[in-house]
């Protein structure tokens, strides 16, 4: 950063007036967001659920605040994004992308952005953003199908974007993309695809702590797109060291 | 085209509703020489004499690659046609670095249009001297389309622009019913056959034109004058009248061809071969 000939506000980058003009961290977040393709399209899935930081100098934790938030959305005809991350800051994505694709319609010229072309357009917008200091703190997952071909790709608030036959943000990569590498195959029913995003979506319900039981899968095929009512998944709890969780360890020190 | 009060700058209407600064400009393109373009389902054939301004100088470059799947071929004011090439290539690039996806040529077409409506509209500006054929693909297949000093612009099957275009449109006239099935090479045929009238009479040789091609799964390029030539052999396209004299006809048609198989003799083995 060249601060030698900048402005006095911005000779201390920390806790300055320039700051309260540019993302630091985030407040409300959304977690892991899940991608997969399958026979006839992509599948997403998502849970419900935001958490609200709560910082002062430190972190001091957060509370599960908004419990009925949208984390997937269509893009136009032939794409779906799932966001996770600001929430804030996703909303601000999709009135970039509305305008984009209201542009787009009003060329009325038979052309219509794919998949592609709107992730690449999302990465261009991360990256600028992420090279001003002032990021989208989001990590994004934009799916679809044009003309039978079918399209996954994500993007972070660094600006790191790839596309494959399945993807996942935040723990979804660590948790759920092994199971993906193991059990995904080409060529998967509407059913199979579902009961694997499940799976995937249960594991992260045990081990992500900011995961909660309200998900969401979205479907995007030739057709249109599909969001499902929410729903729940099915937890087993009942193993015996959680009957008795402090046996063996009773008492404070 | 007659002088009269009305037509000393581009901001002034006539009574009779007429700019005539525009139609002026577009008489530039009239005098130019000749640029045809015609197009199949799957391709677009993009075809112009060469005019060199005498003997010693190379010829005018009169066709641009804009993207590898558009093209355009000028006629007019070439200056004018080589500044707007520039946009035209500034445009497609930006395109594709945000969206990794070629432009449409239709979207292209308007923004050059509409770049040109601006010219129109403006006192300090003038009109830009040169018509534009902008062949190109996308998405729902070959494209052809003449854009106009005037703003507008126009989709084609073929066209010709430029000076003698009259007789490749007639020729056109005739047989473009057959050009959306038209296979490739038939095309180019078509393409030459049409440029030949222009000519009236001049011998047609692969040092006189330049073709240039763009097509499904053909990224746009301008066929090399061996490939040109041995065309013009194939299709035994020849001027009608035998050349007065072979030595002023630069031909790089030499001895020494690495051409297709097809060996068909050059006419006249190229007496001084020039670069042009």
């Amino acid at each position: 950063m060249n601060v030698a000939d900048s402005a006095p506000a911005m000779n201390n980058l920390i806790g300055s007036d320039a700051d309260s003009q540019r993302t630091l961290y985030p407040y409300v977040t959304g977690t892991s967001v899940v991608g997969i393709k399958y026979k006839d399209g992509i599948l997403l899935a998502a849970d419900m659920g935001d958490y609200l930081a709560c910082h002062d100098s430190g972190s001091y934790g957060s509370t599960l605040r908004y419990k009925t938030v949208e984390r997937m959305k269509s893009v136009g005809k032939h794409s779906i994004i799932g966001a996770s991350g600001e929430i804030s800051d996703f909303q601000e994505i999709m009135r970039y992308l509305d305008e984009l694709i209201l542009y787009d319609n009003m060329w009325d010229d038979g052309n219509s952005f794919g998949p592609k072309e709107v992730h690449n357009y999302l990465t261009r917008v991360m990256y600028n953003r992420r090279n001003k200091f002032n990021p989208l703190w989001n990590s994004l997952v934009l799916g679809g199908v044009k003309n039978g071909q079918k399209y996954l790709g994500t993007v972070n608030m660094i600006g790191v974007h790839y596309e494959d036959n399945h993807v996942a943000t935040g723990f979804g990569n660590h948790l759920s993309r092994p199971i993906l590498r193991d059990e995904w195959h080409e060529n998967l029913t509407f059913e199979e695809g579902v009961k694997l995003l499940e799976k995937c979506m249960r594991v992260l319900l045990y081990r992500d702590r900011s995961a909660v039981n309200k998900l969401q899968i979205a479907k995007i095929t030739e057709e249109g797109v599909t969001i499902s009512q929410p729903y729940s998944l099915k937890t087993f709890w009942n193993f015996a060291a959680f009957q008795n969780p402090t046996v063996g360890a009773e008492g404070s020190w | 085209m007659f002088r009269n009060q009305y037509d000393t700058d581009v901001t002034t209407w006539s009574p009779a509703g007429r700019l005539f600064q525009v139609e002026y400009a577009m008489e530039a393109v009239k005098q130019g020489s000749a640029a045809i373009g015609l197009r199949s389902k799957t391709h677009v054939v993009l075809a112009c004499v060469n005019k060199a301004s005498s003997e010693l100088s190379s010829h005018q470059k009169k066709i641009f690659k804009v993207d590898d799947h558009i093209g355009v071929s000028i006629a007019g004011l070439t200056a004018d046609g080589r500044v707007l090439s520039r946009y035209m290539r500034n445009e497609c690039i930006n395109y594709s670095y945000t969206y990794e996806s070629p432009l449409p040529v239709g979207r292209l077409v308007v923004q050059l249009a509409d770049k040109a409506q601006v010219c129109t509209q403006r006192s300090w500006k003038r009109p830009y001297g040169v018509g534009l054929l902008v062949g190109g693909l996308d998405e729902s297949g070959a494209h052809l389309y003449y854009n106009c000093p005037s703003g507008n612009y126009f989709e084609y099957q073929a066209f010709a622009i430029g000076s003698r275009s009259q007789a490749a449109k007639t020729y056109l006239e005739r047989k473009f019913e057959g050009f959306t099935e038209s296979s490739r090479e038939n095309l180019i045929k078509d393409a030459l056959f049409a440029l030949r009238e222009t000519l009236q009479g001049e011998k047609l040789t692969s040092s006189t034109c330049t073709i240039a091609v763009v097509g499904v799964g053909e990224a746009f390029h301008i066929l090399d004058q061996e490939t040109v030539q041995s065309l013009i052999n194939e299709f035994e396209i020849v001027g009608e009248e035998p050349p007065a004299d072979e030595a002023t006809v630069p031909d790089q048609g030499g001895v020494a061809e690495p051409g297709p198989a097809d060996q068909g003799t050059p006419t006249d083995q190229g007496v001084t071969p020039m670069d042009v």
